[in-house]
This record gives structure tokens, C-alpha cells and sequence, in this order.
């Protein structure tokens, strides 16, 4: 490809000028950008308005692009299911057998909670969703994982609250805008969750490793007990997450912990619930304890 | 009409005469068709891993390859600030790393002066693991779990997609300079 005409001004003092002032400002864009970035490393929410005025004007977009998900996944889900039928059609008859056991054991399980329960007089404290909400956008091509979804402040979202699918966990809020706010996806590895394993409470850590996958870790080194298949759901430690939201599946467990897959894949939930923060339902559970208490210790004498 | 049919036939050549390129068009599509694929972050995938090419940066690079001169040296720092606005980077890495990749693309134009696609394609390339590689880094910084074969896929993704979209800018180019404003 030939030399563009414009580089070569000749004598023409206008020309010359104009080719060095834009030398200039592609250097203090250099220098600009070097600066924005580093405060951004310090302070990663310094530029959150930028982004969410963004995120806002892209919004009628996403929606748009949301509706139309569902049938866009089951065609790719149709040819990807005809690549894996054999070998899907095993994996699954092998599964209904093993949920046709575990149902007969829910079932006893759930009897004996049922008859506990009354017994102790606890009523399930309902969970009440602040909103359900569209994901209308992902940064599908940085390693960091965020989603965007269509409800922000207006709608009573802040950060911090929990983002969930029936399935399971997807993330948490981080940034709210008006109408818009950001997700940190549970695949980012910047979102730890603390988890324990369903069916004995074994501790550990949930770390996003960016590639669809999340790293299971456990907090007693030792010998690894975590099998294939073992379920893990949210501990509540923290506060940030209410417990006994599904996680992670593990699939290969190694020497400290295990890699599994997502309880819930952000690509297959076209709604999602935000729920408000566990720690505020706390707090507000405690308090009715503390009342209920008051009321009891005032009946008794 | 197909697109091949775009300015040819007799009947074409009649429209042309008298008309020229609508100079928004001419001079906007770029900018524009570059900030859309930097919006393509709200597109109907939600992904749980980088899977999609940076399609902003290869639309620049190809751009900035068919046209040189098109674009301005500092087209990278509007750009790339439109970048990060959607892109999930820490912000400010599109500034820099799309103004250091203008004025890149001025020193490979110094050096190779006649070059074939291939070298193009080979200097896209470069440039573009160079970018994944150091987007990658910086996101590292912040999250403080540096992942550096996350993007593996995705940098052969780029390399093999980047003729497509050099063909896509093309096909651009032919409807930027459409013939569309009368005399």
C-alpha cells in the first residue's frame, strides 16, 4: 500500500502545523490515558458514572437484544445438543437415577424439617425480591466479568445485593445507575464467595477463574475430600450473600479444593432476581427476635 | 440490489454523474461503525468467559489499514475512551493502549511502505495479542489474580476473524462513499 498523500505537506506551513498538532494530542492521549488508568487502579469506582450514563444509553439496545436471546440460545443449544446426543442421552439417564434417590431422601428430609419446624415455631422469614430484572449485557470480551442488567436506583437496586437465578447465584450488584446497574458475574475473579458443601456443611471459597469455570478452595487444608458432583451453596458468611443459594458444581476435584461449574450460567437465565442484601434481612430478622422477645418477657411475669 | 451491484451498470453510472459522497457519511461511518462494535457488549450473548474478539479494536486496525490518514493520529484517545465505557476494562487502558496503537501504526507505515494483506493481517496480528495480552494484565492488577491463559482463545479468535472483518470494513467503505449527495 502506497504512502498517503497527506504525510508529505511539502511547503505548506498550514499543512505541517496541522500533521504535528495531531502528533501532540495523540501523545497527551498517551499521557491521559496513563493517568486515567491509574486512578482507576487506585480507585476503581472513580469512573462508575461514566459508565453507568453509558450503560443507560445503550439500555433500549440491550433490552432489544435481551427478548431476542432466548431463540438465538436454542438454536445454538439445537446444533450443539445434536453433536452431544449420545453422549448427553447416557449423562442423563445415569442422572435420573441418581435424583430418583436423592428425591426419595429430599422427601424424608423435607418431612422431618416440616415436623421440626413446627415443633420449634419457626415461620420461613419470606425472602422478598427487590426486582426481576433482563441481563442486557455481558463484556464478552474482557477477562473481567461483568453484566449489566436493566434496573438501577429507580428501581431500588444498591450495591451490594445479590444477584440470583432460580438455579442459583450469578453475582452481585456493584455499580447502580438510574435505570441500569452493574454485575460482578461469580466467574470474575475478583468476586469471592464463601460457600459450604449441601450436604455437610464442609467450608469453602468460590474464586472466579474468567473462563467459564470457578475454583473451589478449601479453607482446612488436608486431605480432599470434595468428590465429583458435590454441590455447593452460599454459606451466608459475610453477609453479603443470603445462605443455601446454590453455587458451584464441582467437576475436578485436585490436590487443595476443585474446578467446577456454574449452579446457575448467566446465558441461560433470561430473567434474574435481585434480592435485597442478607445482612439487612439480618439485621431486620434480629430485630424482630429482639421484639418478639420483649413481648414474650413482658407476658410472662 | 446487491452489494456487488452497488456503482456499476449503466443505469448507476447515470446516478453518479453530479453526485458526491455525503460528507457525514463519508467521514462518519468509521467513528461510528467503531463505537457500535465497541457497544456490542449489549448483544444478545451474556458470556461467562471472554469469548468474543475485541471487535472495537480490529474494526480500528482495519479502518486505520484501508484508509490511512482517514482517521487522525489521536482518533485513538476518543475512541478508545468510548472503549472503556463498555469494554469491563479498569478504565483509561483503551485511552492508552488505542493512542499507542495509532501511533504504532504510524511507524509500521514508515517502515513497510508497500505492504501485501498478509502483512497486514501479520501486523494486526501482533497488534492485537499485544493488546488482549496487556488488557489481560492490567485486569490482573485490579483483581489481583493475574489470568494469563484465559485469552488464549480469544487471540486465535482475533487472528483468524480479523479478514472477516477487514472484508466487513469494505464492505463499509463501498457504502461510505456512496454517491448519495447531488451537486
Amino acid at each position: 500500500m502506497a504512502r498517503s498523500q497527506d504525510r508529505r505537506p511539502g511547503y505548506s506551513r498550514r499543512a505541517q502545523y496541522g500533521i504535528f498538532t495531531g502528533y501532540v494530542i495523540a501523545l497527551l492521549g498517551v499521557v491521559a490515558g496513563v493517568i486515567v488508568l491509574v486512578v482507576s487502579l487506585i480507585n476503581p469506582d472513580a469512573f462508575s458514572f461514566a459508565r453507568s450514563s453509558a450503560a443507560e444509553i445503550a439500555r433500549p439496545m440491550g433490552q432489544a437484544n435481551a427478548k431476542g436471546r432466548a431463540t438465538g440460545q436454542s438454536v445454538f443449544g439445537a446444533i450443539g445438543a445434536y453433536f452431544n446426543a449420545g453422549r448427553q442421552n447416557a449423562d442423563l439417564r445415569r442422572e435420573v437415577d441418581a435424583a430418583r434417590a436423592n428425591a426419595v431422601s429430599m422427601q424424608s428430609l423435607q418431612d422431618e424439617n416440616r415436623r421440626l419446624k413446627a415443633l420449634l415455631g419457626i415461620v420461613d422469614p419470606a425472602r422478598k425480591p427487590v426486582a426481576t430484572v433482563h441481563l442486557i449485557g455481558s463484556t464478552s470480551s474482557s477477562t473481567r466479568r461483568f453484566a449489566v442488567i436493566d434496573a438501577g436506583s429507580g428501581q431500588g437496586v444498591k450495591p451490594g445485593f445479590p444477584v440470583r437465578a432460580a438455579s442459583g447465584l450469578i453475582g452481585r450488584v456493584i455499580e447502580v445507575g438510574p435505570d441500569t446497574a452493574r454485575v460482578l458475574l461469580v466467574t470474575d475473579p475478583e468476586n469471592v464467595v464463601p460457600v459450604r458443601r449441601s450436604t455437610d456443611g464442609l467450608a469453602a471459597f468460590v474464586q472466579g477463574a474468567s473462563n467459564g469455570r470457578i475454583d473451589i478452595r478449601l479453607i482446612n487444608m488436608g486431605v480432599n475430600p470434595v468428590k465429583k458432583g458435590d454441590v455447593f451453596v452460599t454459606s451466608g458468611s459475610g453477609g453479603l450473600y443470603p445462605p443455601g443459594i446454590p453455587v458451584a458444581v464441582a467437576t475436578d476435584p485436585h490436590r487443595d479444593g476443585a474446578t467446577g461449574h456454574l449452579a446457575a450460567d448467566p446465558a441461560n437465565n433470561e430473567f434474574v432476581i435481585v434480592e435485597p442484601s442478607y445482612q439487612a434481612q439480618a439485621a431486620a430478622q434480629l430485630q424482630q427476635i429482639a421484639r418478639d422477645g420483649e413481648g414474650t418477657a413482658a407476658e410472662t411475669p | 440490489m446487491s452489494w456487488n451491484e452497488i456503482g456499476s451498470g449503466a443505469d448507476a453510472i447515470r446516478k453518479r454523474i453530479n453526485r458526491e459522497p455525503l460528507p457525514l457519511l463519508a467521514i462518519g461511518l468509521p467513528w461510528l461503525s467503531i463505537i457500535l462494535a465497541s457497544m456490542a457488549s449489549f448483544s444478545p450473548i451474556i458470556a461467562s468467559a471472554p469469548i468474543l474478539p475485541p471487535l472495537a479494536y480490529m474494526m480500528l486496525l482495519g479502518w486505520r489499514m484501508m484508509r490511512p490518514g482517514m482517521l487522525p493520529v489521536w482518533a485513538g484517545m476518543p475512541l478508545g475512551f468510548v472503549d472503556d465505557l463498555y469494554s469491563g476494562q479498569p478504565f483509561g487502558s483503551g485511552i492508552l493502549l488505542w493512542s499507542l496503537t495509532m501511533l504504532a501504526m504510524e511507524v509500521i507505515d514508515e517502515r513497510f511502505l508497500w505492504r501485501s494483506f498478509a502483512q497486514d493481517w501479520l501486523a494486526a496480528s501482533l497488534l492485537m495479542t499485544a493488546y488482549l495480552g496487556t488488557c489481560a494484565v492490567l485486569a490482573g492488577f485490579v483483581t489481583g489474580y493475574p489470568l494469563p491463559f484465559v485469552i488464549l482463545p480469544q487471540v486465535l479468535m482475533s487472528v483468524m476473524f480479523f479478514p472477516v472483518v477487514t472484508g466487513v470494513i469494505a464492505l463499509l467503505d463501498r457504502v461510505r462513499l456512496l454517491p448519495l449527495k447531488r451537486l
